[in-house]
């Protein structure tokens, strides 16, 4: 069911969130990726060649307002396959509200919409999955041990409509998520279904 | 283009190409012959005589309506498509006018310029009398009386236009008498470039000089056969002898350049425009809205007749005390949707500011692209590609162009210039997606780029050796594992010589998170001092 997810990056300088988010986006048509100025300055421009998908559109957003703006046009734009906005703090604009209105949105195109908070906290949202991603040490490299491997991640979802919440240690390997080692109380097979 | 009306008719007839066709129009006196075609010139047809008369000579002339209309138009086609020689070109009764001035070297001087003209347009089945002069009067002179094709006209250094009509060089030239050094002085020619115009052009009629056929006539019973002969006269006696409208002296100081004819190019496609005058000037700020939901019908149903669809739109508001206001917006795909146009224009309609008053609007279509009418399918499903281009349209005109952009892929390693951004607008979509090395493959780019690489304090075990710890932003990252060096070589051809190369390394740090980080340069490579450390990038 698409809808509006919240990510919190656990560091500005994190990007592990960008291939946990990328890894559960279709690439068929086009994405539309909107990052505000400050998450631009703040974290680095995205970059084509390291994405799954050059079908993009990206816009640079001045502020907070332009930016959700820009979500929200996109929200509503059937042919695309996922709208990513990047927001940079805790602007006034990001209410309640204007997170209520991207997942109503989201939910009635069927487009999904990953709002991503750099350098944010946790206040009120309307948003129906609040995901907190930090990045772990990466899976052993086969090729070379002193090598990064394959991504891993430190996920908590924080809240969810409809699903406990709960924290994984995720990888993705050869297409799909699956659970390192559990380092909270939930059962395995329940991760695998939230996050993939 | 002498036998333009004959050789267009012989395009679109039947007849075989050696038939005396006689294309006629109509005359106070009956039916005159306005084109022939050779057979029938053979057989005493004539341009300007009656029909009768020619049937008279040979009654198997056949005889077909000419039109004039429709050679005319196909003159402003053609002097559309000449574009391809000069951007000045003019349509003048059966010929064409081109401004050549600084255009002949492209084509590698001027007689090949004749030339490749000549040939194109044999290409097209018209014959094209071709000639280069320094003034328009003398090339159409040349182009329609020189008995043999060859570009010719005195070559000036200060000539201001070179032009083309139609024609040739005079074989024989007579030594013309000198001219008023008064006059001379004034010419935009040089005396001797005046001097040599006047040389290559004395063996011509008279009538060379475009003057009615009456003061022709005049001339020729005094003697005045040839231009040549025209020159030696005193100016003083022509001017008072020939006072009407067509002056001689005025023919004269044309063909010699020294009485400008400037040219009028031939009208563009006239683009798709709107107009609304007002009754009263309007002064509330609503007036720019309210003319465009008037606007945008009357300008998408020109669009629709002419199957044009929107990519650029202007809405003008013409203030009473001569000033204007322009709004204008451009579109990703043609489009002639109203409700997609004014969605576009009604922000900037809204604030375009009245002062004293708009007495009239014009929305104009800037430029326009073909866009047949189509009906996506039976039932209103939205079609994807609209809708993106819709989206883009929308974010453009609200954030800017250069907020709203899609990635561009250049061949290049260097990563920042390998990933560059083109406006969204530029196209329908995106270039081939490039195919991305798979991981493990090797190359593996980062998620996030920086704008510019950050200096970063880094600390290494040896200089040329896998970094240890770094320094960015004041935080420090112990670095647990390091994958590289990628080399990426400066490319040399672009940038000036002392660009250093970089070792670029994928590394991760004790938390995860990884980053890609650089040496530019190696120690001692004489390219600047010691090595220095950037960051370059974020992986997910």
């Amino acid at each position: 069911m698409p809808t509006l997810s919240e990510i919190f990056a656990a560091h500005p300088r994190d990007g592990g969130w960008a291939s946990f988010l990328l890894a559960q986006v279709a690439t068929n048509k086009p994405l539309l990726w909107v990052q505000d100025r400050m998450s631009i300055l703040e974290s680095g421009r995205i970059h084509p060649p390291g994405l799954p998908t050059q079908d993009l559109i990206h816009v640079e957003a001045r502020d907070a307002r332009s930016a959700l703006w820009a979500m929200e046009e996109g929200v509503r734009c059937s042919g695309l396959s996922c709208v990513i906005g990047e927001i940079w703090g805790n602007p006034k604009v990001l209410d309640f509200t204007a997170t209520r209105r991207l997942a109503v949105a989201s939910e009635r195109s069927g487009v999904p919409c990953w709002l991503v908070r750099l350098g944010g906290s946790a206040d009120l949202s309307g948003a129906r999955m609040r995901w907190r991603i930090a990045s772990a040490p990466s899976l052993v490299n086969p090729l070379d041990p002193r090598a990064p491997g394959d991504s891993a991640w430190d996920a908590e979802l924080f809240r969810a409509r409809g699903a406990p919440p709960g924290r994984w240690s995720l990888a993705y390997e050869a297409g799909r998520f699956h659970l390192v080692a559990a380092s909270g109380d939930r059962a395995l097979g329940e991760g695998q279904r939230l996050s993939a | 283009m002498p036998h333009l009306a004959i050789e267009r008719w012989a395009k679109g007839s039947d007849y075989p190409p050696d038939s005396p066709v006689v294309l006629t129009i109509e005359g106070p006196h009956g039916l005159i012959i306005h084109a022939v075609t050779k057979a029938a010139a053979e057989r005493g047809a004539r341009p300007g005589a009656r029909l009768t008369d020619a049937r008279a000579l040979d009654p198997a002339l056949v005889a077909a309506p000419a039109d004039p209309d429709g050679d005319s138009a196909l003159v402003q086609r053609l002097a559309r498509w000449a574009g391809r020689w000069s951007p000045l070109v003019e349509a003048d009764g059966d010929g064409l006018r081109l401004d050549v001035t600084g255009v002949a070297h492209l084509f590698g001087g001027e007689k090949p310029l004749a030339r490749d003209i000549e040939r194109r347009f044999a290409r097209i089945g018209l014959t094209a009398r071709v000639a280069i002069a320094p003034t328009a009067a003398a090339a159409w002179a040349l182009a329609h009386f020189s008995p043999s094709p060859l570009c010719g006209g005195g070559r000036d250094p200060l000539g201001e236009a070179e032009w083309e009509g139609e024609g040739a060089k005079p074989s024989n030239p007579l030594p013309s008498p000198p001219l008023p050094a008064r006059a001379a002085r004034e010419s935009t020619l040089s005396r001797k470039g005046e001097r040599d115009l006047a040389k290559s052009l004395s063996s011509l009629h008279v009538s060379a000089l475009r003057l009615d056929p009456d003061t022709v006539r005049t001339l020729e019973r005094l003697g005045l056969k040839t231009i040549g002969a025209l020159l030696t006269m005193p100016r003083l006696a022509l001017a008072r002898r020939f006072r009407g409208a067509e002056s001689v002296v005025d023919a004269i100081n044309r063909m010699l350049g020294r009485k400008p004819e400037p040219l009028t190019a031939a009208p563009a496609d006239r683009p798709p425009r709107a107009l609304l005058k007002l009754e009263e000037p309007a002064t509330h700020p609503e007036a720019a809205g309210q003319a465009l939901e008037r606007l945008i019908p009357v300008l998408v149903r020109e669009l629709e007749e002419r199957s044009l669809g929107a990519r650029l739109l202007s809405l003008t508001g013409y203030r009473v005390d001569g000033s204007v206001a322009v709004a204008s917006v451009a579109t990703a795909i043609p489009s002639r949707e109203p409700k997609h146009l004014h969605r576009l224009l009604g922000d900037k309609a809204a604030v375009l500011n009245p002062e004293f008053g708009f007495d009239a609007f014009a929305l104009q279509a800037d430029w326009a692209e073909c866009l047949a009418s189509a009906q996506d399918s039976l039932i209103e499903e939205p079609n994807g590609r609209q809708e993106i281009a819709r989206l883009v349209d929308r974010l453009t005109v609200k954030l800017g162009t250069r907020a709203v952009r899609k990635p561009k892929p250049e061949e290049s390693h260097l990563p920042e210039r390998a990933s560059a951004w083109a406006s969204a607008l530029t196209g329908p979509s995106p270039l081939s997606p490039t195919p991305l090395p798979q991981r493990g493959e090797g190359l593996s780019r980062p998620q996030r780029l920086l704008d510019r690489p950050e200096a970063i304090d880094v600390i290494y075990a040896t200089p040329e050796g896998m970094p240890r710890r770094f320094v960015w932003r004041r935080a420090v990252h112990d670095i647990a594992r390091a994958e590289g060096p990628e080399r990426i070589a400066p490319e040399w051809w672009r940038q000036p010589s002392p660009a250093r190369l970089r070792d670029y390394y994928r590394i991760e740090d004790a938390e995860g998170r990884r980053y890609w980080i650089y040496r530019e340069g190696l120690a001692g490579d004489g390219r600047g001092g010691a090595p220095a450390w950037f960051i370059h990038g974020l992986f997910g």
